[in-house]
């Protein structure tokens, strides 16, 4: 198949392109929410986008949740944004950043007003963004202005077997045109983590990788009151058949195909190093990670799942796929790509990569995605420790 | 190519992977090896549903499960060829 060159997007102020065309409206705190969900309901075409945490949250867990605010803020797919905060200090950090984007963004605080004022005025600055970014129409835009992500979910045997495979052989297909590309799930490695290191593309990028599941595993074993046999592999894991966490973790690994990674990011870190493949050292649950490839600046993401996970993300567009034939038959409304053929012989890797590739490009030329439709949008903040 | 009972990664591996809603007892399966296209074939001993896997050869307790060629547990209770492999007889070797 001959891959197109180009997708209909939206060209953002700072180069970057935008698969979705949203207008956020971001409470900096969980106290914020109210309001930003107020406003969302009064203004059409806006959405907030509500979580719990960002109240006494310190030092490196504190730089986290700032930078998926501002990653979030920042990201292609959003065209204009309202921060919402308690206080003004850490909204107008939150505001500053994303300015430097070049979109329209504008911070309120409630402190000192109350939310009834507040919603008054941050409504009529909401409409004005919502009107200004209805006028946005998508352009013409090269393939490698994509920034894909992948997580898969709810896993079995046939994501290991097909459907992680199939977003392999798309990577190994769309990696040659320029095409950012990240995988996550840093605990979901365990048991291939030596033969993941060695698919670090350099020396340093082996050793950033090494240390990232180091650290993590070391977190594991301090806090692990007896053996994790009951959250990896989940009960919904061994219900489609994988029994340990080292099978779960070669099933994983199968979403990079023959890819290398060039770098390690940090959780929600925007990628600098240009195209290809990146390592992001997230959580393996699913609405966590997909928040914090989003904040990373990716803009559609694509999820394999074995006996069906049904996420979504607020502001990324996310295609699922599955080889499983009953999760393909009994969850159909959360299924954009049904690659269970394979299993039959019916289908190849390299027609399902194929198949996967037009999909990918249908949703980022505009076409909502099964979770979009549904009205998933998991947006869930990455906490690393208690507050103080 | 219909007809494939039975999916196998790699060569080197012990298991295989249920790829039809199930298999039952004494059913003669067709497998079919992903690495090198070959084709083998193995008489159940359990029923074992979808996504499951399948002993390709005798296992004795201590012994390494190979799956993607790679070791993915250890055998806590011995299996013969042809029965259900999963939680009730492997354990991870990480926790």
């Amino acid at each position: 198949m001959e891959i197109p060159k180009t997708f209909l997007g939206y060209k953002r102020e700072d180069g970057r392109t935008g698969t979705r065309n949203h207008v956020i409206i971001l409470p900096v705190d969980d106290i914020s929410n109210a309001c930003a969900e107020a406003v969302a309901n009064n203004i059409k075409g806006t959405i907030a986008l509500p979580h719990s945490y960002g109240r006494l949250q310190f030092g490196a867990d504190l730089e986290l949740h700032f930078r998926t605010m501002i990653g979030t803020g920042k990201n292609p797919n959003v065209a204009a944004v309202i921060v919402i905060g308690i206080e003004p200090k850490w909204t107008k950090r939150i505001v500053d950043a994303i300015a430097t984007t070049g979109k329209p963004v504008e911070g309120f605080s409630i402190e000192g007003v109350g939310d009834i004022d507040t919603i008054a005025r941050v409504s009529k600055k909401a409409q004005e963004f919502s009107i200004w970014a209805s006028e946005k129409q998508r352009e013409e835009r090269p393939i490698s202005d994509l920034w894909i992500s992948v997580k898969c979910g709810e896993s079995d045997t046939t994501s290991g077997l097909a459907s992680n495979p199939t977003v392999g052989n798309l990577m190994d297909k769309l990696e040659p045109l320029g095409v950012h590309l990240c995988f996550g799930e840093t605990s979901e490695l365990t048991g291939a983590e030596t033969v993941c290191e060695k698919r670090g593309k350099t020396p340093e990028a082996q050793e950033k990788f090494r240390k990232t599941w180091s650290s993590y595993n070391d977190f594991i074993l301090k806090e692990a009151t007896n053996d994790l046999s009951e959250s990896q592999p989940t009960a919904g894991n061994i219900a489609g058949g994988l029994t340990t966490i080292e099978e779960k973790a070669f099933g994983n690994f199968q979403k990079i195909g023959g890819c290398k990674f060039i770098d390690v990011l940090e959780p929600a870190e925007e990628p600098t190093k240009g195209p290809g493949l990146y390592f992001m050292d997230t959580s393996s649950a699913a609405a966590e990670c997909v928040t914090l490839q989003a904040a990373g600046g990716f803009n559609l993401h694509l999820f394999p799942t074995g006996q069906g996970n049904i996420i979504g993300n607020p502001i990324e567009p996310v295609v699922k796929l599955t080889a499983n034939p009953l999760t393909a038959r009994t969850m159909s409304e959360h299924i954009d790509v049904d690659v269970s053929k394979i299993l039959s012989r019916e289908m190849n890797l390299d027609e399902a990569g194929d198949e996967l590739i037009k999909a990918t490009i249908r949703v980022a030329n505009g076409r909502l995605t099964c979770a979009e439709a549904l009205g998933h949008r998991e947006f869930v903040m990455t906490k690393l420790y208690r507050s103080a | 190519m219909a007809g494939t009972d039975i999916i196998i990664h790699d060569e080197k591996d012990n298991v295989g992977v249920v790829v039809i809603e199930k298999i039952t007892p004494k059913q003669d399966c067709d497998c079919w090896i992903m690495e090198n296209d070959k084709s083998v074939k193995i008489q159940s001993m359990d029923e074992i549903p979808l996504g499951h896997k399948i002993a390709m050869t005798d296992l004795n307790e201590g012994d390494t499960i190979l799956k993607y060629g790679h070791d993915i547990g250890k055998v806590v209770k011995s299996i013969k060829k042809g029965e259900h492999v999963h939680v009730h007889n492997v354990k991870t070797k990480k926790w």
